[in-house]
């Protein structure tokens, strides 16, 4: 009975753990470019977010979008939209569907995708198969783009 | 071209902020010779009306250094290069100088590269090692090594300022078609291909650098961030691993037609070599 017991809490965790991995990058359903569900159910935090966004190896977004709330940082890129206000110019499920995949709203944009795990080609080794980002830090950068806005 | 402008004034008000000013309108000359840095683009480019040497987007002090050839780092391996051409090596105990009386015979041939020749698309590097291989009984350089790049560097500088006139058609045409197919395909983690940032986006600052056109009328170039001259397709390898995609071999044929492409695109332009960048 015991071994019953301790079978079920092993289970418990496992759907668990893979459930705060969030759904998988295949399985995310985009509605005109718009991602309406949480990729974890788990709130985003927008401070990692924060973080993820300027890391050069995580999301690195400010590669290529000049970002006003980060005035610490010297390089910011100009090759996409600038980010102040744009939670006033976006909802969240928007803003999730541009970051997972951009591709599903604007066709041909140089922006890659964030959380796709197949579909590109010739990837270096060490990046075959998995996402730019977790689904965490996709949350994490939504919210934190959710902070954003012009007053 | 409105697009283009618009980012390349935003360009230049964000490098201004940053102190990193290019100057964008600012002329080549060296020794006296003004070289050619802008044209109008060659017909089979349908994406982009003006061409610019990749000088054009660096900094003020990274122009400066190829403005004088005392200043400019890449000639300590030209000097190198010197030595490299009477050295003998191999089995039939011949240097460069041994067939070739002068270097300056040279001029011209790095405007021609790469070129088709018997049925196979060549780069200078595989000229360098046929001469080492078939007439020395030397070892091949490898392709991106220090001795290479000295002696592309001196073979190519005996065709500074004359315009790059590579053939794209006849024998060069599938080359070419291949070249360009590679230009426009996106790969890598981050799905991208040479034109998403060196045409659609040239003259915009991506993160801390200034994007240019990938122009390779300078290679091999002295670049600061390494300390060393860099080849075509080295730097090739480097923008494919920034995407995060598994880069071609060095001297391989998608490397050799992307070269040939990539050259092709900056028709007209002054050969620049030894160049300068960031």
């Amino acid at each position: 009975m015991k071994t019953i017991t301790t079978a079920a809490v092993l289970a418990v965790l496992v759907s668990g753990a893979s459930w705060a991995e969030g759904i998988a990058p295949s399985k995310v359903s985009f509605d005109d470019g718009l991602v309406s569900a949480s990729l974890t159910g788990v709130p985003g935090d927008p401070v990692n977010g924060r973080d993820v966004f300027k890391n050069r190896k995580l999301g690195n977004c400010l590669a290529c979008h000049v970002n006003a709330d980060m005035p610490e940082e010297s390089f910011h890129g100009e090759v996409g939209p600038e980010m102040t206000g744009v939670a006033d110019r976006w909802e969240e499920a928007e803003l999730r569907g541009i970051v997972a995949n951009s591709k599903m709203m604007f066709e041909g944009t140089i922006m890659p995708a964030f959380y796709i795990e197949e579909g590109y080609a010739r990837p270096l080794e060490d990046f075959a198969g998995q996402s730019i980002l977790t689904a965490q830090q996709v949350e994490d950068v939504v919210a934190y783009l959710m902070t954003l806005k012009e007053d | 071209m409105t697009r283009t402008r618009m980012l390349l004034s935003a360009a230049c008000a964000a490098l201004l902020a940053t102190g990193a000013q290019a100057d964008e309108n600012a002329n080549m000359v060296i020794d006296g010779t003004e070289m050619k840095i802008r044209a109008d683009a060659p017909a089979h480019m349908e994406n982009v009306d003006e061409i610019m040497s990749g000088w054009v987007f660096r900094s003020v002090e990274t122009q400066a250094l190829q403005l004088d050839d005392f200043d400019n780092p890449a000639f300590v391996f030209v000097d190198q290069a010197i030595d490299l051409w009477d050295k003998v090596d191999g089995s039939e105990g011949k240097a460069c100088s041994s067939c070739h009386e002068d270097v300056e015979d040279f001029a011209g041939l790095r405007t021609k590269l790469p070129r088709v020749d018997d049925g196979q698309l060549v780069s200078m590097e595989n000229l360098v090692n046929e001469c080492r291989t078939e007439r020395m009984g030397a070892e091949p350089w490898k392709w991106s090594g220090g001795q290479m790049t000295a002696m592309t560097a001196l073979i190519g500088l005996q065709s500074r300022g004359m315009p790059v006139d590579v053939a794209i058609d006849g024998d060069a045409a599938p080359f070419w078609e291949k070249g360009k197919e590679l230009y426009y395909t996106r790969v890598g983690q981050l799905d991208m291909s040479c034109s998403n940032c060196h045409e659609d986006n040239y003259g915009v600052m991506i993160r801390a650098d200034h994007l240019s056109q990938g122009q390779i009328n300078g290679f091999p170039t002295y670049r600061l961030k390494n300390a060393k001259l860099n080849s075509t397709h080295g730097r090739f390898k480097g923008c494919m691993k920034n995407i995060r995609a598994e880069p071609f071999k060095e001297g391989g044929d998608e490397f050799k037609a992307l070269e040939l492409y990539l050259a092709s695109r900056g028709s007209g332009l002054a050969v620049e070599t030894p160049s300068v960048r960031n």
